[in-house]
């Protein structure tokens, strides 16, 4: 028995890598669920607008790269990322002009909307294909690790080591900086409140003269800050590579959802609930048995419940429970 | 001009797309095109019948092409040798013993109530899935173990692979059937989410489970419906036949086998685009447009508007998987890691969109249309950036990265044709009547 030893094996390979995930799939399912409260549809084309985000980051960082500025230990990408948000904020607007403006204007049914999101995100992921490939990129520099694992048991004299990468921590302190601006601003300012408003009941919010078009203008703007901040983190966390974050669209869609569409609170709720229930279910728990259990009791085998491959299995069977008994999701969500 | 003359008009424009491509290219490439705009349009008849009959929108279509191409497998690979005595039973009991699990926590779902019922559920469940994996890992072992270097799985049942058609479609079904019975009841775009879910969870298992098609492994070399070419190069008679039409053997085999494929698949496309026709125009068809405008009404009608969704769901879903399994027999080889969701669901989901929801001949025309397009639109893309980029020099970083790039303009222009078609023609090239 070595709780210690348990409790670090345990931060290290579930707590920390779950938290940084969650942080990840709450910026993107945060975005997903500001246009589902303001603009009405679900938009497919999210996984692809972080692809883009985080493309123009990259492409941003290997020019500073390049030309010597560097941010000390930590990794230049996070200069760039104010670029990487103009571009896609950018590219949004342009959208919404070219493609979606016309179907609001019609009052299209919300069902249309996601089948033109649906070619947006075609134009979007043959985009990032065609300006970076499909290939993996990196682009993370300065230190590794806040703390690495040898670090660890010198100091502390342990048997298991923690490990916290830069990019962890990170992830972690910015989401948190980005999601308490955002509440700040959705709560406190005039244009974050004109657009709960106009979430809330549409024709009451024009009534009293708030400007729709502003409304939808400041939503795409920040969607496209969440999207890049998201995409930039993954890709910095794990690797950058556009079919990976074509394939998060599941997971931050259920994270959305779980959470309750249009209710951004639950947003970043439901993101911590799928990464620690992908993380926990897909994870060989034989270390930490080992020292939680008395020698004779250890398991033989790795005690992984299912292969990290069946993860996207999780988020949905997930989903569907809680759709099964709370239909709105955990915090009370919209239906358009 | 009227209707009837504009659609034949249209489909004699992709007629004339691929005769084009076999006298430009050559007539192999032609035909090539030619079958799977035929298994394509056969997919986008499955999806017309979900969201064009009755407003379902499934972008699942993946994961049931992939389980018609599993069936394929299944039927006509020969048996693997002892694997069956070393583990299948095992396997197949583990299988049995997880469907009992299931059943009996929905069984559990209206006999009991409040706390009982949910720690039951819990029980139910974590207990059966420790039995589960208790008997089959086992199993899995021994089967994996027999060959791994061209087996190491349970094979299938050596039938003719024609067979595996319908049994595609059957298998396509009744996964269908469990997943209409937990999702169909969601509102639209949680339906959209959850088959996105289900079918990437189809393609992990058969990625996964080597036991059952040998994973990312691939198996290759499935029987054929039709005569190998290389049999027919050394057959006497067929060779003095292409010499009569002054064809060299190899190519005159190649475009033979490609036609016999092509005039079965033809066979299935009509008398599923017949039946489908039959439908739209029954009693049937219309009470299920009626359901899609107005689910309300319909309901006070009296129609069962959840059965009719599951029935259609199911009918939906069982083309896809035979037209999965078509094409896995045409590949003459399964590859769990090529299926992807871009071309196998939001690709199928264009066709429909672009030939013209609700209208099955629109479905039809779109499948060909946009297949051609994009099998076509690679080389014509590499032709325009090497055109435009003429001007630069060999080794200019640009115009290699260009070229390098070309082939993503299918996706670029699927977007495109898309988004025009939904803003200048949002009912498709041939609308519903």
């Amino acid at each position: 028995m070595d709780f210690l030893n348990a409790i670090v094996a345990l931060s290290n390979f579930v707590l920390i890598p779950a938290i940084a995930y969650g942080s990840q799939l709450a910026l993107g399912a945060l975005g997903v669920t500001l246009i589902y409260g303001i603009l009405r549809f679900s938009n497919f084309a999210h996984g692809d607008t972080m692809a883009f985000g985080a493309m123009v980051t990259i492409l941003v960082t290997w020019a500073m790269q390049a030309a010597g500025i560097s941010f000390g230990p930590l990794p230049t990408a996070l200069l760039a990322l104010p670029f990487g948000i103009i571009g896609a904020a950018a590219l949004l607007l342009l959208t919404d002009k070219f493609v979606y403006q016309f179907y609001r204007r019609q009052k299209a049914a919300p069902v249309i909307l996601v089948i033109v999101s649906m070619g947006v995100m075609f134009i979007m992921n043959g985009l990032v294909r065609f300006i970076i490939g499909p290939d993996d990129q990196r682009f993370g520099d300065g230190a590794r690790f806040i703390i690495s694992a040898r670090d660890f048991r010198e100091m502390t004299g342990l048997r298991e080591g923690l490990a916290i990468k830069t990019s962890q921590g990170i992830t972690v302190i910015t989401a948190v900086i980005v999601v308490a601006i955002l509440f700040w601003f959705l709560n406190r300012t005039r244009t974050g409140k004109s657009m709960r408003a106009f979430s809330d009941n549409e024709d009451l919010a024009l009534l009293s003269g708030i400007n729709p078009d502003r409304v939808v203008m400041y939503t795409w703007l920040i969607v496209a800050a969440l999207a890049t901040v998201a995409g930039t983190l993954y890709g910095l966390d794990k690797s950058f590579k556009p079919f990976t974050y074509f394939q998060l669209l599941l997971p931050i869609f259920a994270s959305a959802i779980v959470g309750g569409l249009g209710s951004p609170l639950g947003a970043i709720v439901g993101g911590f609930v799928i990464a620690f229930s992908e993380v926990t279910i897909t994870y060989a728990w034989k270390k930490v048995l080992g020292y939680m259990m008395p020698e004779s009791l250890e398991p033989d085998g790795l005690v992984q419940l299912l292969s990290t491959d069946y993860k996207f299995a999780v988020s949905f069977v997930i989903l569907i429970i809680v759709l099964l008994f709370r239909p709105t999701g955990l915090f009370k969500g919209k239906a358009v | 001009m009227s209707e009837t003359m504009r659609n034949v008009a249209l489909f004699a424009l992709v007629g004339g797309l691929i005769v084009l491509t076999g006298v430009m290219q050559s007539w192999n490439s032609a035909l090539t095109i030619l079958n799977m705009g035929l298994i394509s349009a056969i997919m986008a008849l499955g999806v017309n019948l979900q969201w064009g009959f009755a407003g379902l929108f499934n972008v699942g279509v993946m994961g049931f092409v992939a389980l018609g191409g599993l069936a394929t497998v299944l039927i006509s690979m020969p048996p693997v040798e002892g694997a069956f005595a070393a583990g299948g039973v095992r396997i197949l009991t583990a299988l049995v013993l997880g469907a009992a699990t299931i059943v009996a926590a929905v069984l559990v779902q209206s006999r009991l109530h409040g706390k009982a019922k949910a720690l039951a559920t819990v029980v139910i469940l974590i207990a059966g899935f420790f039995i589960f994996r208790a008997v089959l890992d086992p199993g899995v072992a021994a089967v994996e173990a027999i060959n791994p270097a061209l087996q190491g799985n349970l094979g299938g049942l050596g039938l003719p692979v024609i067979i595996a058609w319908p049994v595609g479609g059957l298998l396509a079904a009744g996964v269908a059937w469990v997943i209409g019975k937990t999702a169909l009841g969601l509102r639209s775009d949680y339906l959209a989410i959850a088959t996105l879910g289900i079918a990437e969870i189809i393609i992990a298992v058969m990625k996964n489970e080597d036991w059952l098609a040998r994973g990312v492994k691939n198996v290759v070399g499935l029987p054929r419906p039709v005569p190998r070419e290389i049999d027919l190069q050394n057959d006497p008679g067929f060779v003095e036949q292409a010499a009569g039409f002054g064809v060299d053997p190899v190519t005159a085999s190649t475009l033979f086998v490609k036609t016999q494929y092509g005039l079965l698949f033809a066979l299935v496309l009509v008398i599923l685009l017949l039946g489908a026709q039959l439908a739209l125009k029954s009693p049937w068809g219309r009470m299920m447009r009626a359901i899609r405008d107005n689910e309300v009404a319909a309901e006070a009608m009296g129609k069962d508007v959840k059965a009719r969704h599951l029935q259609i769901f199911i009918l939906g879903s069982a083309i896809c998987g035979i037209a999965g399994a078509m094409m896995t027999t045409l590949d003459g080889q399964l590859t769990p890691g090529s299926y992807q969701p871009l071309r196998f669901t939001f690709l199928i989901w264009v066709m429909v969109i672009v030939g013209g929801s609700g209208n099955n001949f629109g479905a039809v025309l779109g499948g060909f249309l946009i297949w051609f397009l994009w099998v076509q639109v690679e080389p014509v893309g590499l032709f325009l950036i090497e055109t435009l980029t003429a001007g630069l020099s060999e080794d200019s970083a640009l115009r290699l990265h260009l070229l390098d790039s070309a082939a993503h303009m299918r996706l670029l222009t699927m977007g495109l044709i898309l988004l025009l078609v939904l803003r200048f023609s949002p009912r498709g090239l041939i609308p519903e009547r």
